[in-house]
């Protein structure tokens, strides 16, 4: 008999973390327990294997050459455009633009889509969850135009207050850009009741997907968003790429934000005209590599199943989540009732950047800080919370192996 | 890399029980330093007699190695001029951050329990926040004062 039945047994997970060279290796002389991967997940064989192929028989640049190379590397910076539209079943590759990452997206959605309509008075909704990159970028376009940002708070649990959003949307506000899932928290939030309500006002939606994507299945039209971003590296693909999904009829209306190669059809000193999408916005060189890694982890993730990734991540959670209530002091921070694999925390008397140093010396790696996210840790108080974050090549072994560090922590300094 | 080079028993004591701890009312001078990176903010109050530290006190939160290391700057600089405590932060600099450090350790007294920090380059900044804020706060003295 299983000690614990709820363990989907289906899931070789042992299977999986060979595939991932990087986490066979001792830190500190203990085993790695790699629990940082709201922050930056790992790449499988067969990512870091895609760059490399392409690298030693593909590369040459794309969408000018005549010749092979060009026209092998235009068809996979191409291909892996498809592979990520079918991945979140957009309409159409055009609305799908590389982008450095969920931050640059957030970015181009302020200065190109909404800086040239914005007018002193008109607000932004965003909530109280946000990290910065959901932040900032407003608060730049705020001082630019002399419109206001406006935030929906959060409860006690990090659950963003609903009834709060539905009062202070209305005829002013001309963007709602929220996160999918809380990269501080864990937070997953119900984003299509907001998406509902932001239709009946006639608002847009941008929705920070950078911790969803890499561990639930995405359809961006079954959600009806105008704008959904998410960055390679957090799953399992390569760091400078990312993804802004983008409603055609919105992008085809926008004015490019940058310029350069790649991003015109024809220019003379009096007259330059834009390239068509998706190109309008990709000037220069693009990270070609970065895209076919990209869609090298996409394949990965598929093979694997999305709903397989949830279900075991969300066996990690509760079973973390359990184990960790139970260490005397500690607080999870966080307790919303849908939650992705992450659980932060703080231990009574122990600061959380201490904690940090001592969980590394046994091999576990967590984040230690605001993450971002600093508007929430003034809501809750604190000044810190460590982070433990799973993918879904962690193990039960390995949480087990978190908390024996934590207690470890607590002997030292407790 | 031995944790019990960071977490000496004179860092855990500090840490557990800061000493000079609280508000100094009033205070010739203050600063406030803050770690944006791990959150951790104090304040440094002090009054002077010329340029030497009558009396010193600090309040905040943070972690061990920021707490200890504010603790035991307050016992180490109360009393000194301005000059000792510059010559002092040097030395304890040096220590922090430099492996072959040649620095005299039975100079610097309990300040010697930090020299497991430079094993831990993360938590120097940590250590040396008390050091730059009291510097801040002495700096604001040195500032002309205008009274109209």
């Amino acid at each position: 008999m299983s000690a614990n039945p709820a363990r989907p047994t289906s899931f070789d997970v042992a299977a999986i973390r060979r595939d991932f060279p990087i986490l066979h290796q001792s830190v500190n002389g203990k085993p790695l327990v790699y629990l940082d991967n709201a922050a930056s997940s790992q790449r499988p064989r067969a990512v870091i294997d895609a760059i490399s192929r392409y690298y030693e028989h593909d590369h040459a640049n794309v969408h000018r050459g005549v010749h092979v190379l060009s026209q092998r590397a235009t068809d996979a910076y191409e291909g892996a455009r498809d592979v990520i539209r079918r991945f979140i079943n957009a309409a159409d590759t055009k609305e799908v633009i590389f982008t450095r990452g969920t931050t640059e997206g957030v970015n181009l959605v302020a200065q190109s889509f909404l800086r040239p309509t914005l007018q002193a008075g008109d607000e932004i909704l965003i909530s109280a969850l946000e990290h910065h990159a959901n932040i900032v970028p407003w608060q730049l376009l705020c001082e630019q135009t002399g419109a206001t940002l406006k935030v929906v708070p959060i409860d006690r649990r990090g659950v963003v207050d609903f009834a709060a959003f539905e009062t202070l949307i209305g005829p002013r506000t001309k963007l709602l850009a929220i996160a999918h899932v809380s990269n501080a928290l864990g937070t997953i939030v119900p984003v299509e009741r907001f998406i509902a309500v932001a239709k009946r006002h006639g608002v847009p939606v941008l929705l920070d997907g950078a911790q969803a994507v890499p561990h639930t299945s995405v359809d961006v039209q079954a959600l009806g968003c105008d704008f959904y971003c998410f960055s390679g590296h957090k799953m399992l693909g390569p760091t400078g790429i990312g993804v802004l999904y983008g409603r055609k009829q919105l992008l085809e209306r926008m004015p490019p934000w940058q310029g350069g190669g790649d991003m015109i059809l024809s220019v003379t000193f009096e007259k330059t005209t834009f390239n068509q999408l998706p190109w309008k916005f990709e000037a220069g060189t693009p990270d070609i590599s970065g895209a076919i890694g990209l869609a090298a982890a996409i394949s990965y993730l598929e093979s694997i199943g999305m709903e397989r990734i949830a279900a075991y991540e969300h066996e990690l959670l509760m079973y973390a989540t359990e184990r960790l209530s139970r260490i005397p002091g500690l607080q999870i921070v966080g307790t919303a009732p849908e939650k992705a694999a992450v659980v932060s925390f703080v231990l009574e008397g122990i600061h959380p950047h201490d904690i940090g140093t001592i969980v590394d010396t046994e091999g576990v790696a967590i984040r230690t800080g605001h993450h971002c996210a600093m508007p929430v840790m003034e809501y809750f108080k604190v000044p810190a919370t460590a982070r433990a974050s799973f993918a879904f090549y962690n193990t039960f072994e390995e949480v087990d192996r978190l908390v024996a560090a934590l207690e470890h922590t607590r002997r030292l300094l407790g | 890399m031995d944790l019990k080079d960071l977490y000496r028993d004179v860092i855990v004591d500090h840490n557990r029980n800061p000493r000079n701890f609280g508000k100094l009312t009033p205070a010739d001078v203050h600063a406030d330093g803050h770690n944006p990176l791990c959150g951790d903010r104090l304040t440094v109050y002090a009054n002077l007699d010329g340029d030497r530290i009558k009396d010193i006190k600090f309040e905040g939160s943070g972690c061990a190695i920021s707490v200890s290391s504010a603790s035991l700057l307050t016992e180490a600089v109360k009393g000194k001029t301005r000059a000792e405590i510059q010559k002092l932060f040097d030395e304890v600099h040096t220590l922090l951050t430099q492996h072959d450090a040649t620095v005299d350790v039975s100079k610097l007294g309990k300040l010697a329990a930090l020299s497991g920090v430079r094993e831990f380059p993360a938590r120097v900044k940590c250590a040396s926040l008390c050091w730059h804020t009291l510097n801040a706060a002495l700096d604001s003295q040195a500032e002309p004062v205008t009274t109209e």
